[in-house]
């Protein structure tokens, strides 16, 4: 369970390394034609991943803010100017609240989804695909219909007022912050508009986690159950003692992988709520997207972008390092 | 099995090729156009770049594209338009094809500011000539042909005017309760306040996309400074911390009292829905809202009215389309034959009843419009003309972004010193011409 086919790319990064660990001395015209037809996507990616990446945080570092291209360098001016931003502020305060809940209630979620599909029921093949079908739908029509149900006045609130409740939730419109109090320019807090955004996406990925789950749960030998069952342990314990100590690989990838696209989380904010109410349910993709492409101020958009990276990076680097170090060992 | 292998790494190299000589074009700004291989065929394409796509509008552009086959059959017309309300999504793909030096013939833009960014930054040519040629300086009121001017040259052609400051209600809703359409700010207020006791939303407004609020702060704006100031305001001249700007943030944050709670999860159209249907009795916005009401079976004058907004009486915040020539476009004769037809009565006369705004030419045939288009059409030719923030006029795209995110700020923070130095720090960044 150490590598998960999904991340493809990575996978392939660990893979090069044990290249060079099994060098023969011999040249061999094999070697040599799998090495030159790597070479065009190598190019590929040098030039359109990593050399966008260095040009994207060039140009943050210039005073490119208008149509008209000007590449005289500002120094760390743009991150300043971001960083005292009312909407990057809280955009920043959004993101940390988006991340943290929506990879716990997605692990939760997912966690107790495998654990019910595992149960030997009968048709289980029919509601692992209804738990995973969400995954299969793209994150704008989810932000559409999530919309729509969740509109104060015309979605699911409608059953709320006819069942009594003279007072139901704004959902994505709420302002409320919760706990609020003031850092730098904005409130600090979960705003509780950001739950309704919340629910949509937990809808849509936690049969992914369950996915990954199930196939962890399918990898536990049946000896260390048997031997669990054998020395006296009850069905909880031993999921507890035994079971999930031995899910830690694939939480550590199903944590990798939401926190990269709860990052990158676009298109369902953009269809389902917008910036919102004072910016309660903006992230820096939105912000990133209306300062690049709407105010054509492209150094701004892109220390938005490079912030976004670096982020990012903080989580993917300590992955990437620790499975190339077992990878050698 | 080498062989194999050659021949794969050949074509992949072959197809490495391919990308980055696709790629080579867009560090080139000049025009090339052989690099795109269409140059030296017979009929010459006209790329018409517009956000419009759906209804009237779209109606509107394809009756031009019919009478400009008719008249240039040597001419091919390449329909560029980009969905999005109000050309969000259009305005990034043209930003980026102008970035990467491969513009289209012409391209849909709002007069002022946002015209202006293309001007300043060089990548528009001049139409002194077309103006002069087809008469245009009679036909055109002066204010908005300096709104498409820098430096005594002018770079587009106006094709339609929409109007920015229409308050429209649901006439039924003002009988119930009996109230007329207010024509000052207070009485404005009070009816405001009489709607809010019967339990009906007085004013719906929609901002998920944050042009009504923008729309409505900005007409409070005006209605308290008047004209005069109000374009001086624009031009930079008057700083923000004028206590007149302050006044009218603090009417504004006065108004938001009477409106609807789910404002942030509705767009423009889904607030006049509120007006159509009865549930709220006010709503600002422009007068392509007039369009929206009609698109769903509601008769004028009888089941949607209109008015100024409260204080503005005598103002016309125009939102005009215009098209315009880019450098390095690869079919110059053919952009022009098309600015040709936009800019003449007939292509005008056809274009406007059907897009429901009406003509910038002042000699249109008035029997072709309805009545609230005959009313404008009027207004615009007596009224002071103001540009719309909200809309692109009249400030550049940098500024406009900021002022919306500081309203956006406003409305949740009620803070309106911040609101102020937010709105100085914007025009520090990004000066007002």
């Amino acid at each position: 369970m150490e590598k998960t086919p999904v991340l493809a790319s990575q996978s392939a990064t660990i893979a090069k390394p044990s290249v060079a660990y099994h060098k023969k001395k011999k040249f061999s015209w094999d070697k040599m034609w799998s090495f030159l037809t790597l070479v065009p996507s190598l190019a590929a990616v040098l030039i359109f991943v990593y050399g966008f990446l260095g040009w994207t945080g060039y140009v943050s570092f210039t005073k490119w803010n208008s149509i008209l291209p000007d590449y005289q360098l500002w120094g760390f001016k743009n991150y300043q100017i971001l960083f005292q931003d009312y909407r990057f502020q809280s955009d920043l305060r959004n993101l940390l609240f988006f991340t943290v809940f929506f990879i716990l209630a997605c692990m939760v979620v997912g966690l107790f989804l495998a654990i019910l599909v595992d149960q030997k029921i009968k048709g289980e093949n029919i509601f692992r695909n209804i738990f995973l079908f969400p995954m299969a739908l793209s994150f704008i029509v989810t932000g559409v219909v999530w919309q729509w149900l969740l509109n104060p006045k015309t979605g699911v609130n409608l059953i709320f007022e006819a069942l009594g409740a003279s007072h139901p939730p704004a959902w994505y419109t709420s302002t409320r912050i919760v706990p609020s109090f003031h850092v730098g320019q904005i409130q600090f807090g979960l705003p509780i508009a950001m739950i309704a955004v919340l629910i949509a996406s937990v809808w849509q990925m936690s049969g992914f986690a369950m996915a990954l789950y199930l196939s962890g749960l399918r990898a536990v030998p049946e000896e260390i159950k048997e031997a669990a069952h054998v020395d006296g342990a009850n069905g909880w314990k031993t999921f507890w003692r035994i079971i999930f100590p031995q899910l830690r690989p694939v939480t550590v990838t199903v944590v990798i992988i939401l926190v990269q696209s709860s990052m990158k989380t676009f298109d369902l904010v953009y269809a389902m709520t917008g910036p919102g109410n004072g910016y309660v349910t903006d992230l820096p993709s939105l912000d990133m997207f209306t300062t690049t492409f709407q105010a054509n101020q492209y150094a701004q958009g892109s220390a938005i972008a490079i912030v976004m990276f670096v982020l990012m990076m903080i989580f993917v680097i300590p992955y990437l390092w620790n499975s190339l170090r077992k990878e050698g060992q | 099995m080498k062989k194999k292998y050659l021949s794969l790494a050949g074509g992949a190299v072959l197809a490495l090729g391919v990308v980055t000589a696709c790629g080579a074009p867009s560090n080139n700004t000049g025009s090339n156009a052989s690099s795109s291989g269409s140059a030296s065929t017979t009929t010459h394409q006209v790329e018409i770049f517009s956000w419009w796509t759906a209804g009237g509008e779209a109606n509107g552009l394809n009756a031009l594209i019919k009478t400009f086959n008719k008249e240039y059959p040597q001419e091919k017309i390449v329909n560029e338009a980009v969905a999005g309300g109000g050309g969000s999504n259009a305005k990034a793909v043209l930003a980026s094809r102008m970035q990467a030096g491969d513009p289209p013939e012409t391209f849909q833009v709002h007069a002022g500011q946002e015209l202006m960014a293309w001007v300043n930054a060089g990548k528009m040519q001049p139409l002194d000539n077309l103006y002069k040629s087809m008469g245009l300086n009679k036909v055109i009121p002066a204010a908005i042909i300096n709104d498409l001017s820098k430096n005594g040259h002018v770079y587009a052609v106006p094709v339609d005017v929409g109007r920015g400051n229409v308050l429209w209600y649901n006439p039924a809703v003002l009988k119930k309760y009996h109230l007329t359409a207010p024509t000052t700010m207070s009485q404005f207020i009070s009816e405001l306040k009489t709607l809010k006791s019967k339990g009906v939303t007085p004013l719906a407004y929609g901002d998920k996309d944050q042009l009504g609020s923008v729309m409505l702060w900005e007409n409070v704006l005006l209605a308290t400074m008047g004209p005069q100031n109000y374009d001086k305001l624009w031009q930079g001249k008057i700083s923000f911390n004028n206590p007149q700007v302050k006044q009218a943030t603090n009417t504004f944050l006065e108004l938001l009292q009477y409106t609807n709670s789910n404002h942030s999860a509705l767009t423009w159209d889904e607030a006049d829905q509120m007006v159509a249907d009865g549930s709220a009795a006010f709503n600002l916005m422009g007068d392509w809202a007039k369009a929206y009401f009609q698109s769903k079976g509601l008769k004028e004058g009888s089941q949607f009215g209109w008015t100024a907004f409260p204080g503005t009486n005598n103002d016309f915040e125009y939102v005009i389309d215009s098209f315009g020539l880019p450098k390095g476009a690869k079919n110059p004769t053919g952009a022009m034959d098309f600015l040709k037809l936009v800019a003449s009565k007939q292509g005008q006369d056809e274009f406007n009843p059907l897009k429901g705004s009406i003509p910038p030419r002042t000699d249109a045939n008035m029997s072709l419009f309805d009545t609230y288009s005959k009313e404008a059409m009027s207004d615009f030719k007596k009224d002071s003309l103001v540009p719309s923030l909200a809309n692109g006029e009249a400030a550049n795209p940098a500024f406009e972004t900021a002022a919306t995110q500081a309203v956006t700020m406003l409305i949740s923070t009620k803070n309106v010193n911040e609101f102020i130095s937010a709105l100085n720090t914007a025009a520090e960044e990004n000066p007002l011409s």
